[in-house]
Formats: C-alpha cells, structure tokens, sequence
C-alpha cells in the first residue's frame, strides 16, 4: 500500500510574522493535519484559524483545559475565526496539532479537532466549526492579538484514506 | 515522543516513518444512512490503528454516542473513561463491565444539517495477543452555541489479536449520510 500520510508545506518564520498562510491546498487528501511549534512577541495569545479567507462570523470552538489547578470548559461562538491556544512570549514554549477532518468535501460544515500545550500554563484540548461547506482551499493562521515569533515553525500535512 | 498519541502521533509518524502509515479501507455513508460500519479482515501487519473520520447520527437528540466492539464481542468484556468539556464545565467519567467502548458528543439529527461531529481513534498494538487492547480517542463536536470535545480511553478484556471492528450509533439511530470513516494502519 502507498504512504498516505505526506508533508505538504513548511514554514519555519525568518523574522517575526502577522500570518502564516497554506494556500492551494489540494483537494486529494481526507484530512488535513497542521504541526504548530511557535512563540509570540507579546502576552499570551492564540492561533486565530480562519479558511478560503472568510473573515464572517462563520466559526466557533469548544474547548477544555487543564492549568495545573483546575479543570475549565468555556465556548466562542459566532466568531470570526477558530482560537487554538495558546502561545507565550519570548520564548518558544507553545505547541498546538490541529486535524481538518474531511476537508475537501462540499457537503458539510468542516470540523477541527486540536490539541495544544502551552508549557508555561496549560494542556489544552478544541473541537471547532467553520459552518460552510465549501471544500477548504487555504488556511490562515494568524494571532489573537500579537505577531509570531523567528523560528516558529508551522507544517502542514495531508492524509489519503484509501 | 511516544510512538502513538492521537494526532500528535500521526504527525510523528508523518515525520519521521515514511511509508508506516498507511489506508486500509473507508466507509462513507451513502443516502438513507447505515445501522453499522464494519472493518473486517484487518490484516495484523501493522503496530497499531487509528480510525479518522466525520459523522452524525440520525436519532433525533442534539448530541449522542456511537459504540465500538471488537471482533463481534458483545460480552460484558469492556471498560471505558472520559473527560470532556461541554462548553461550561470540564467533567469526567466511567463506565466498567460495558458491552461497548463509547464515543460520545456525536453530533445528532436535531443539529443543523451539516453539523458533524469529528473524532479520531487509536487501537494500540492491536494484533498483540499477550495483553488486552486499549484504545483513546480525541473527539467531539461544535455546533456554534453547543457541543463537546472529549478525550477518552477503552479497554477491551480480551488477549486476541483484533481483526473486525464494529461502529454502532446509539439510540438505534443511523449514521447519516456523508458520515465518513477511514481505517488507517501504522508499522511498527
């Protein structure tokens, strides 16, 4: 059988950056999976995920986490984007792997199911939804409120079903 | 790294086992929806499994479940936890001495049409036959002012390597239509 779990781009940030873009996603993957290691240059912020460039209010997420005290849930809905937490500054110390379940289909909302670790603060778990069933051609990652660090790195990876 | 963790694992694989995981088979729901999806004949080839996919059910209910078996038991021989958080409060729970293991926030037939839940499961050392098999899964579902995501594991209390597993929605329902299910094998 073929490998069918393959990188599709790379971005390592050369200087600090607003956004990170995957563009002419193609279609011939099942999911989408995107491999998040970065620092911010400010407070603490998170991924701000928005698709096929849709800045509506077309998104929402459910989340749960664990701070080393407490265990929390909380809700965004009707946002603008998809927030998947979270990073620090200064420092490299966030991670954050997201799948697009079934993104190229054109006949239901698309799904995100992330995980993420903030070392300094938390261990963090979303489910999100972006309501439009367009099959999903390009990713935007840019921040809640900051810009991305040098040296953060963001891969973007593609998995077949047979 | 361990050597499987959910998604963070598959990434892993990505990069650093080229040519270890690999699709095994896919259901996708056609019109009229289905009772079940079956993967039968599951070569022991590999290390472990992970099923990726999409689905809702067509019980009538917001958020509901889908169970699993393996290899057609459906004894009192399974054992399942969960944490999930629905939105405002994170909560935890078990059930032992279980027919089934569980998936649950499965997005259901009250939900907007479109709405599908995602989830992604992963049965270690599967083909094992010295130990009983375990599985966790990250899943869940958002409805835009509703749903769950969850983390949760299973147990199977069974040695036999595992060759058939079985996917049921809850409440008798179906899954509906467009509900995907892809069976994915990874070396060792």
């Amino acid at each position: 059988m073929a490998s069918t779990y393959e990188p599709i781009a790379t971005t390592t940030l050369s200087s600090a950056a607003s956004s990170v873009t995957f563009s002419s996603i193609p279609s011939t993957y099942t999911d989408l999976v995107c491999v998040v290691n970065a620092g911010i240059t400010s407070g603490i912020e998170d991924i701000a995920l928005t698709f096929n460039g849709d800045t509506g209010t077309n998104y929402s997420r459910t989340y749960m986490y664990g701070d080393g005290t407490s265990a929390v849930s909380g809700r965004t809905s009707s946002a603008a984007r998809i927030s998947l937490g979270s990073f620090g500054s200064g420092v490299i110390n966030g991670n954050n792997i997201f799948s697009v379940m079934n993104y190229a289909n054109s006949t239901t909302n698309k799904t995100v199911l992330s995980r993420g670790n903030n070392t300094g603060n938390h261990t963090i778990a979303y489910v999100g939804l972006w309501r439009s069933t367009a099959a999903i051609t390009s990713m935007l990652l840019g921040t809640t409120g900051s810009t991305w660090m040098a040296g953060s790195t963001f891969t973007l990876y593609g998995i077949k079903a047979a | 790294m361990s050597p499987i963790l959910g998604i963070l694992a598959s990434a892993r694989s990505a990069a650093n086992a080229a040519n270890s995981y690999e699709s095994i088979a896919t259901v996708t729901v056609g019109s009229g929806g289905s009772s079940t999806v079956s993967f039968t004949s599951i070569p022991s080839t590999y290390q472990h499994l992970q099923i990726r996919g999409i689905g809702r059910n067509t019980y009538l209910d917001t958020f509901t479940s889908f169970t699993i078996n393996f290899n057609s038991d459906t004894g009192s021989n399974y054992a399942w936890h969960y944490l999930y958080g629905d939105g405002s409060t994170a909560l935890a729970g078990a059930a032992t001495t279980q027919t089934v293991m569980r998936e649950i926030n499965f997005a259901s037939g009250n939900l907007t049409t479109g709405v599908f839940s995602g989830f992604v499961i992963d049965a270690l050392d599967y083909a094992n036959t010295n130990k009983n098999k375990t599985i966790r899964i990250l899943g869940g579902g958002d409805a835009n002012g509703s749903g769950a995501v969850n983390l949760s594991s299973g147990v199977w209390l069974n040695t036999s390597a595992v060759t058939t597993i079985t996917l049921t929605p809850s409440n008798s329902g179906n899954f509906a239509q467009y509900s995907s299910f892809a069976l994915y094998g990874i070396k060792g």
